[in-house]
């Protein structure tokens, strides 16, 4: 009994092993043959779901398609990936159009492909998590302070509750509030479209400000009472042991807590859904739409299929590496310290 | 000078207290007037085909019900592994790869369990869904297990011992029963973090229109329904995702507070 109860518990801690191990290596055999295709071209590649001839000079090739199959149909695609960018900005409408012919006489040789490339979603996604970084910083830094250090005892109490009920709100809620009650208003103020990176990242601030008052004001605690005290004694006022004591000692603990919001940032998907417009456009500016790694996954999972969904498991496999390593980065360097 | 910049620093400090309730006070209110605003009782008797909730609200429940039978049972036995078994690195290395599982982006889990299941078994279900949710549900119960077992004094593991107790019944019988509190306090704060999650059920449970209590086809999921609504042109449907928002907060809410509740009185 002793040992089965002990087999037991030991099989089930193995079970978190096994499922980080097993979402590795399922993104990475369903990514297989998006890596395959684009390999790290895929990183720094704009074009999404889009159809380029398989020769990089483009008008020619058009013209001449007929004649030249053969010697395409010998340079593979490796030669081709380098000009994506460039074809794909050129007129798309004669791409479709062309694709089009092409699929109605599959079986022949193709002369366009499909390109997927994930720099897109991948700016948008660290743009978004910059945005949502530098609003929430100064506000949650504030909140942690007022709660560790300012407010009366009960005060502190009822305010904390307050702002875990914050962060206890589901993500879809922030989601809609944003695109119909907050992105309104900001999109008066700064101009621009109502979806966009700035809204996306105000709303994902909101949403990451009451995880990251919280751990600042938990390891903003585990200052010495002796040490504030002795501060005060010497005619320090609070803005000083603030400032000089309690900030350098919680500074580790302070920093790994930015760290965890960002990775949480990094990976959030409703509130963001809702309001960065969801189009594979780089943003030309601030206030413009595009789209985020999570978000991509959300709104073209249900309809991908083939190299689509492999590029999309892609993008996870990316997204997934990126907030392992952040978040590893948060505990072994940073909360190790802290402790 | 140094007065007046603390001063000024306090200002501040409190001004952004308040900027974070002002946050929690508008989205509440929003929530409120909205919700309430489409808020008829007919919306806990019809399904969602003929324009109520009652099949999604239900659908989440035993969808994040299942997770938590699934997720707990998990949870608190790697949780009593890693603090009352494990010794030295193994214990540590689940600790840390725990806690990053904590922080793995919803959305990887939901994509993680279509490729294993979903693709596998041929379409959405229920079942999908539900392990997602218990995926994400799992780091937590652990960390709570592992944190309140630890507050457990040595003295009470010791004593049992002592009586000549065999160490799963020390376990079972005291240290579990001296942490119970903290644990469910831990247990009802994950449940009501799953049942609001709405990116690892997209394309696991999916979800339906219809009334159903099969887990092996699509499953009606309150939160995917309401982003779904939320995006239709139509008022009357973002009038029912106001209206379904509005009691998924109010019931993450009340779990969130209750197991608060709990916690508090016991103290």
């Amino acid at each position: 009994m002793e040992k089965l109860f002990q087999k037991i518990s030991l099989a089930s801690a193995s079970i978190v092993f096994v499922i980080l191990v097993g979402i590795f290596l399922t993104l990475l055999s369903s990514s297989k043959a998006a890596i395959e295709e684009f390999g790290l071209d895929f990183l720094t590649n704009s074009a999404w779901n889009k159809e380029v001839p398989l020769n990089p000079v483009n008008e020619t090739v058009q013209a001449n398609a007929a004649k030249i199959f053969e010697d395409v149909e010998l340079n593979t695609q490796d030669d081709t990936t380098d000009d994506e960018d460039m074809i794909a900005d050129e007129d798309d409408e004669d791409d479709m159009i062309l694709a089009d012919e092409d699929e109605s006489e599959e079986g022949s040789s193709s002369a366009t492909k499909t390109v997927y490339g994930g720099l897109v979603p991948i700016v948008g996604t660290i743009l978004t998590t910059i945005i949502a970084l530098t609003f929430a910083l100064p506000i949650a830094m504030g909140i942690a302070v007022f709660l560790a250090e300012i407010a009366p005892k009960n005060i502190s109490y009822v305010v904390g509750i307050a702002i875990e009920l914050l962060a206890a709100i589901p993500s879809i809620i922030f989601g809609m509030w944003g695109l119909y009650y907050f992105a309104p208003i900001v999109a008066d103020i700064v101009g621009g479209y109502q979806v966009s990176l700035l809204t996306a990242g105000l709303v994902l601030g909101v949403m990451i400000l009451p995880f990251m008052a919280a751990i600042t004001r938990d390891s903003m605690n585990t200052t010495p009472n002796v040490l504030k005290e002795s501060a005060y004694a010497l005619g320090a006022t609070k803005f000083e042991v603030i400032k000089d004591i309690i900030f350098p000692y919680s500074k580790v603990g302070i920093i790994g807590s930015i760290i965890l919001a960002l990775g949480r940032a990094l990976g959030e998907t409703m509130a963001v859904a809702f309001l960065i417009g969801s189009i594979f456009v780089l943003p030309d500016a601030i206030n413009s739409p595009t789209i985020s790694i999570p978000v991509a996954m959300a709104n073209n999972f249900g309809e991908a299929s083939g190299l689509g969904e492999s590029a999309l498991f892609y993008l996870a496999l990316i997204l997934f590496i990126i907030s392992f390593g952040v978040i590893s980065l948060a505990k072994f360097y940073f909360l190790k310290k802290a402790k | 000078m140094r007065l007046i910049v603390n001063k000024i620093f306090l200002a501040l400090s409190i001004f952004s207290a308040l900027v974070g309730l002002a946050f929690l006070g508008w989205i509440l209110i929003t929530l409120f007037m909205k919700g309430l605003n489409s808020f008829h009782f007919h919306l806990f008797l019809d399904d969602l085909i003929d324009g109520g909730l009652r099949n999604l609200i239900v659908g989440q429940f035993i969808l994040a019900g299942l997770a938590a039978a699934i997720g707990i049972p998990l949870g608190m036995a790697a949780g009593i592994y890693i603090q009352e078994y494990g010794r030295g690195r193994y214990a540590n290395v689940i600790r840390d790869l725990s806690d990053i599982m904590m922080s793995a982006p919803s959305i990887v889990i939901g994509a993680f369990v279509y490729a294993i299941i979903v693709v596998p078994t041929g379409g959405t279900s229920g079942w999908a869904g539900a392990i997602a949710l218990a995926i994400m549900m799992i780091p937590v119960v652990i960390n709570t297990t592992d944190n309140m077992l630890s507050l457990v004094p040595r003295e009470l593991r010791e004593a049992g011992i002592a009586l000549g107790a065999s160490k799963y019944k020390v376990i079972l019988d005291i240290v579990i029963k001296a942490a119970k509190v903290g644990i469910m306090t831990g247990v009802l704060l994950a449940f009501a973090r799953i049942i609001g999650e709405t990116a690892p059920l997209l394309f696991t449970s999916e979800t339906s229109n219809y009334f159903t209590l099969d887990l092996s086809e699509s499953f009606p999921s309150l939160t995917v329904s309401i982003y779904d609504l939320a995006n239709e042109p139509e008022k009357a449907s973002r009038d029912l995702a106001w209206a379904a928002s509005f009691i998924l907060t109010v019931l993450v809410l009340v779990i969130n507070l209750t197991g608060r509740f709990i916690t508090r009185n016991k103290k």
